[in-house]
This record gives C-alpha cells, sequence and structure tokens, in this order.
C-alpha cells in the first residue's frame, strides 16, 4: 500500500496525456480520514466545461484502488477558480517538451487579450502568431510560428 | 429570489450552448468551428453548475438533467435573445456580443455577492466570458469594418438583435445582482465595439420581453424539441 497522496499525483491528464493532475494545478487536496482509511480528494476544473472530469475523476479511483485504497471520495470544488498559474515549473517544462507553448503568467487577476509573444515550442522563435484563440481542448489556442511554420497549441492564460 | 435569478441565468446559459453547438461542423472555417464549439462548452459548463444549484433550491429533488430535459418551454427563463436562430454567421455574432457583454459584468458582478455558490460559479465563468466578448468583438469588428457587403449584413445583424437585449437588463432588486445595475456597464461595451466597427447603434423602440416568465418565442419549443428528445424517449438511460 502506497501513500494515497503518492497515488493520486500521477494521474495524468486525459487530454494532455504528458503532464498530471498535480502539475497543472487541478489536483487540489489528498486527505485520508484518520481510522477508517477512507480517502478524500479534492479537484477543481479548468474550465467548467471540461469534458476531461468525468474521466478524471475514474482514473483517481482506479490509481487509490490500485494503491490500497478502495475507499475514495471525489470532490470538486470551483472556488478559488483555477488559475493557470498554478501550473507547477515542471508541468511548463513538459507542456513545452510535448509542443504546448506554456501559458504567460496571468498576474493582476483580469483577463487580459494576449499580444505579448508566444514563443514557439519547437524552434523557440518569438514571431509568432495566433489562429485561432480556441484550440482543440477548452484550455489552449491555436498558434502558428513563422520561422519554422510550424502551427502549436498555446496554453491560454487564464 | 435566489432561484428564479439561478434558473434564469442557468436557462440563459443552457439555451446559448444548444444553438451554438448547432454550428458544428458549419462554420465558415474550422478554427471558427472549434471556437463556437468551446464557447458552447463553456456556456454548457456554467449551466451544469447554477442549474444544479437551482435544483438545490428548489428542494424538490430535481438536479440538473430534470431540469434541463424535463421541463417544457413555458417551464424555461431564459431570455428571447439565446433562443433566436442562429440566422447567418453576423447574427450569431451580433447574438454572441450582446449575450458576453451581459454575461462579463454579470458574472463579475456574481463573483462579489453574497451567496458563496453563485460567487464562485462567477468566479469561474468570468474568466471565460472575458474570451467569449474578445472573440465575437473582434468578428463584430472585423465584419463591419469589412467589404461593402460585410458592413450591411452585420449591421443588419445588430439592427434584428437590438430590441432583444433590453429584456436583460429587466430591474430585480431582490436578485443576488439587480440586472439592471449592469446596463451601463453593456452599454459602455457595446458603444466602443460598434464604434470601432463604424457600426451604428440602433434607436431603442420596440423591446420584446416575457422569457423571465415563461412565455417564448416559438423557437425555443423546437429547440428544445431537439435537445430533449433522446432523454425523453429513454428515460433514466446513461452510458
Amino acid at each position: 500500500m502506497t501513500g494515497a497522496r503518492e497515488a493520486v499525483a500521477v494521474v495524468v491528464d486525459p487530454e494532455i496525456r504528458v503532464v498530471t493532475i498535480d502539475e497543472l494545478g487541478i489536483l487540489r487536496a489528498v486527505d485520508e480520514e484518520p481510522g477508517t482509511g477512507r480517502v478524500v480528494v479534492t479537484i477543481t476544473p479548468t474550465y467548467t466545461g471540461c469534458p476531461a472530469m468525468d474521466v478524471i475523476r475514474a482514473d483517481i479511483r482506479r490509481a487509490l484502488a490500485a494503491a490500497g485504497h478502495p475507499d475514495a471520495e471525489v470532490r470538486t470544488v470551483y472556488h478559488p477558480a483555477w488559475s493557470t498559474d498554478w501550473i507547477s515549473d515542471t508541468g511548463r517544462a513538459k507542456l513545452a517538451a510535448a509542443g504546448i507553448a506554456p501559458p504567460a503568467p496571468r498576474g493582476d487577476g483580469t483577463v487580459v487579450p494576449l499580444t505579448l509573444a508566444v514563443r514557439c515550442p519547437r524552434c523557440g522563435s518569438p514571431e509568432t502568431t495566433q489562429i485561432s484563440r480556441f484550440g482543440s481542448t477548452a484550455c489552449k489556442a491555436l498558434w502558428r510560428c513563422g520561422s519554422c511554420s510550424e502551427p502549436f497549441d498555446h496554453l491560454k492564460a487564464l | 429570489m435566489s432561484l428564479d435569478f439561478t434558473l434564469a441565468i442557468g436557462d440563459d446559459a443552457l439555451v446559448a450552448a444548444q444553438r451554438l453547438g448547432e454550428w458544428t461542423s458549419r462554420a465558415p472555417e474550422m478554427e471558427e468551428d472549434i471556437a463556437l464549439a468551446n464557447i458552447a462548452l463553456d456556456q454548457l459548463g456554467a449551466a451544469r453548475l447554477l442549474l444544479t444549484y437551482a435544483g438545490e433550491l428548489e428542494g424538490a429533488g430535481r438536479d440538473e438533467d430534470d431540469l434541463a430535459y424535463l421541463r417544457g418551454d413555458r417551464e424555461f427563463r431564459n431570455c428571447l435573445l439565446v433562443e433566436l436562430p442562429n440566422g447567418d454567421f453576423g447574427v450569431t455574432m451580433a447574438k454572441l456580443f450582446f449575450l458576453a457583454a451581459y454575461q462579463s459584468p454579470l458574472y463579475t458582478a456574481l463573483a462579489g455577492c453574497a451567496d458563496e455558490r453563485l460567487a464562485a460559479v462567477g468566479a469561474k465563468a468570468r474568466k471565460e466570458s472575458a474570451y467569449h466578448l474578445d472573440h465575437a468583438a473582434l468578428w463584430v469588428k472585423r465584419l463591419g469594418d469589412g467589404t461593402e457587403e460585410s458592413h450591411r449584413r452585420m449591421q443588419d445583424a445588430v439592427d434584428e438583435v437590438w430590441p432583444y437585449v433590453h429584456e436583460l437588463f429587466a430591474p430585480d432588486p431582490a436578485a443576488p445582482v439587480d440586472p439592471s445595475t449592469l446596463r451601463a456597464d453593456f452599454d459602455a461595451t457595446v458603444s466602443a465595439v460598434l464604434d470601432e466597427a463604424t457600426l451604428t447603434r440602433p434607436e431603442t423602440g420596440w423591446a420584446p420581453g416575457g422569457g423571465r416568465d415563461g412565455l417564448h418565442t416559438e423557437h425555443l419549443s423546437y429547440l428544445l424539441a431537439e435537445m430533449q428528445v433522446l432523454h425523453r424517449a429513454h428515460p433514466g438511460a446513461s452510458w
């Protein structure tokens, strides 16, 4: 039997499989009730309509069962609202390595349309343009690099 | 009171999601297809939270699915704006622009309201709404300040949809956020964007309403028929 926190922390995001829910900041808490061994996992969605949440809940339960914690509850909280600032440095590095430009720091709490350069995750060039602010998943926008001509995903600052 | 208000803004989001979803596979370009589907998904996400909460406030044991799929048109509290047909792309963008210019300050105000559940939804949804507003405003400007043809059609769309915006701001002092307090913010956003788009803001005259009382256009019944048919034909089915 391994620790509940360790077991849940390695669950990967079903739509961006290179990063874990812990690295993305989706995982908020893992609490073990003393005595009963019951595990309560608290998660928060990136976007309200994120369709990956059901899969994430199922994956968490499966990971806990495999680690010897069959009695588990997954709670979803919406406050405080998820922010891309919660993505860890490791998470950002993994996103970039997988060809997804990580979000810029969000800063002062308002959503600012990003005109700052987003670096191409393939060649590093800052000469990039946004093709569409909505991409293959709710959390991404579609960009293209002017230097290497490759299109790429960019995780939108939220 | 909170229940009527929660149901109203939840139904706004749900019906808007269903309408926007109709564009899937039909948008003028692939990026726009994805964008509209994403915005629809955000609206659906907000609708699920709001309808779940409305069900709890009602206290009759109804969940989000019961409220979405098992109510008739007279029981829906959405504004008329969201149930209007999509029309051409200009009409869709005019509708989305006005809706987002209303939802954005609405969710921001909700984030600071006394009701903790609504405040959490507001704090989450306002970030998404800011993107919707930005996207719709971009199209209104591009079409308005585009070719002679696109300008004409965008102006027609704004004129056609404008009468339906007034219902959104009907005063309700008992609501967690009185919608009439959002009007100034809405007007400022709309004026700035229309100016830049070289479009004329329509005169305010005819102002249809009734959505908040369950009195809808005939369009809602058809929309609900399509949205609800599967759930009603196979009660309790799951996958």
